[in-house]
């Protein structure tokens, strides 16, 4: 019988998340693959899950998941686990998917792995790739024990690859103990995001300290306007407060791979460049010819961010009126 | 209120960290240690709520010998107490072999409120603060970009995938802080000069009740099995700005058909 991979499922902007069905395509290459997936939904999730690859999708629609965050999911996950004992169960990097997987890995004491960019299963025994320290190194790692292994995927390391399969729905309880009801979510409040998506955008352009100030960013804004781009930033960017936390690129922010990455006035600390290394065309331009961002550069110019800039900005201009 | 803080010690932000191949863990020795400049942002926000609301603020921190000059240095931005867990027996924990020697330390002390940083700046597993609460039996609130007390409530902004959510819970609890919280103070000549006097309590394993099936290598549900390199990048082209840097990379781009 092909080993058990378990998804945790989660909506996001009211949608299965994109992250979601990357690890679902991966849990179908690696075995049976399914999904828990607690609290509202929207109606076509159960499909969303089945095109990628889930055949079975334990379900409640309870509202205790989405109001009270973690600690509820982290009891039905748990018993769950505990009946039908899936070899590895796969989270994605996100808020929620980190909270349940730690909490759910003191439950268990079973420990985790985290940041994991591949991961391979032979009988019992998981092998994961871990790129660590900002992806300087790339270690492998496993977990010990018979249980089931609790994985923290990086966003962006598997494809997804939509496996039409039929899946069979098992209703599961909600837990009613009052205790899990702990942690209570007052309000959200959804920042109204504009024009394309960094996770989704084939450019990015992106800025650092060396912008120097927060009115800098719009000359980025124009020149991926030209491109067709995202606007991207790092976190000493977002440390000052000139751009928002959802500009953020990086170990601590979002990991981008586009077609075109285009670095301006980013020294290249290993934080950031563990959110961009994967790009697959890296333009640099920094005073500093000794930034570490030029190493990985295929294109560096070591010059003034505010004369290149424009002068690229014009060019492109020019081109595009040709 | 009583608050304790997790703080970890790490190599300089100016190092480069190396993992040794023979031990695969980091190398420490022989390598500058702070305060990892995330768990400042979590004493800072620990000093601010005692400020506001009277109580202590407790450090605890797990690491080697030399983890000491970080500890001091959180004692001189205001910390009260600091709790030193060292011993050669805790080197090689994993996530969860922290979070239990981290957990059987903080019961030792009364508490209202526990404050990590989302994740340490060098091995950032961000596993820890999750773990320590389900230890602890408290509700974790992670995340937080603006935190506030108000009689027994904790309230937090949590930073979501859409904006950001407000999430409370009743004390005690635990909150991981994320960067953009505060701008950690610059300890003052008389803090300084006051933490050389303040009490570090030291644990040993033995005295936190845990053997080594809990923490060590021995206790390690996570183990490293091959330290490597990536593939390395096929390398660049880096050219200096002779006036014509634009249009250079206006032409590059155009060589792959990007514009």
């Amino acid at each position: 019988m092909a080993d058990l991979i378990w998804v945790y499922a989660e909506v996001v902007d009211g949608k299965i998340s994109r992250a979601t069905l990357e690890l679902l395509s991966k849990a179908a290459e690696l075995g049976t693959a399914e999904a828990v997936l607690l609290g509202p939904a929207p109606d076509d999730a159960i499909t969303t899950l089945s095109q990628h690859g889930a055949s079975k999708v334990y379900r409640s629609d309870d509202a205790i998941y989405r109001d009270h965050p973690t600690l509820p999911a982290v009891e039905t996950i748990a018993a769950l686990i505990a009946s039908h004992r899936p070899a590895v169960m796969l989270f994605a990097s996100s808020y929620g998917g980190r909270d349940v997987a730690a909490t759910l890995s003191a439950k268990l004491d079973c420990g985790a792995l985290t940041d994991v960019g591949d991961l391979t299963l032979t009988g019992s025994a998981i092998e994961a790739t871990i790129p660590a320290l900002g992806g300087s190194y790339q270690n492998s790692a496993t977990l010990t024990g018979s249980g089931t292994k609790l994985v923290l995927v990086r966003p962006k390391a598997f494809e997804m690859r939509p496996r039409a399969v039929p899946a069979t729905v098992e209703e599961v309880a909600a837990p009613r103990d009052a205790a899990l009801r702990k942690i209570r979510v007052v309000e959200r409040m959804t920042v109204k995001r504009e024009g394309p998506q960094l996770e989704d955008s084939r450019v990015i352009v992106s800025g650092g300290r060396g912008l120097k100030a927060p009115e800098r960013f719009a000359m980025l804004q124009e020149l991926a306007e030209l491109l067709g781009g995202a606007v991207g930033a790092t976190r000493a960017a977002v440390d000052a407060a000139w751009v928002p936390y959802a500009l953020q690129i990086g170990q601590t922010g979002k990991t981008v791979k586009p077609d075109l990455y285009l670095a301006c006035g980013i020294s290249g600390a290993i934080q950031h460049l563990a959110g961009m290394k994967g790009s697959k065309t890296i333009v640099a331009i920094n005073t500093d010819a000794d930034a570490p961002i030029f190493q990985v550069a295929d294109l560096g110019v070591v010059g003034d961010v505010f004369k290149v800039v424009p002068q690229l900005i014009e060019e492109l201009k020019k081109r595009k009126g040709a | 209120m009583n608050i304790v803080v997790c703080a970890k010690i790490v190599p300089l932000a100016s190092v480069t960290i190396q993992i040794d191949p023979a031990t695969k863990r980091i190398i420490r020795t022989g390598v500058s240690q702070e305060l990892d400049p995330q768990a400042a942002k979590a004493v800072e926000e620990a000093l601010r709520l005692a400020d506001r609301h009277g109580g202590s603020v407790t450090l605890v921190v797990m690491g080697g010998e030399d983890a000491t000059v970080g500890i001091r240095s959180a004692l001189a931005m205001g910390a009260t107490a600091a709790v030193h867990l060292s011993d050669p027996a805790l080197a090689g924990s994993d996530a969860l072999g922290t979070s239990k020697a981290l957990a059987a330390a903080i019961r030792k002390t009364p508490f209202d409120l526990v404050l990590c940083a989302t994740e340490s700046s060098d091995s950032y597993t961000g596993l820890v603060p999750g773990q320590l609460a389900q230890l602890l039996g408290i509700p974790p609130l992670t995340f937080a970009t603006a935190l506030t007390v108000d009689g027994n409530v904790v309230t937090i902004k949590r930073q979501s995938e859409g904006g950001y959510d407000t999430v409370s819970a009743e004390l005690p609890a635990l909150v991981t802080v994320t960067t953009g919280i505060n701008e950690p103070r610059y300890p003052t000549l008389k803090g300084i000069m006051g933490a050389k006097k303040k009490e570090i309590r030291k644990y040993t394993a033995a005295d936190l009740g845990l053997g080594p099936g809990d923490v060590g290598p021995a206790g390690a549900r996570e183990r490293v099995l091959t330290v490597g390199r990536p593939p390395a990048r096929p390398p660049g082209r880096t050219i200096k700005d002779e006036g014509d840097g634009g249009k250079q990379i206006a032409e590059f781009l155009a060589g792959l058909k990007l514009v």
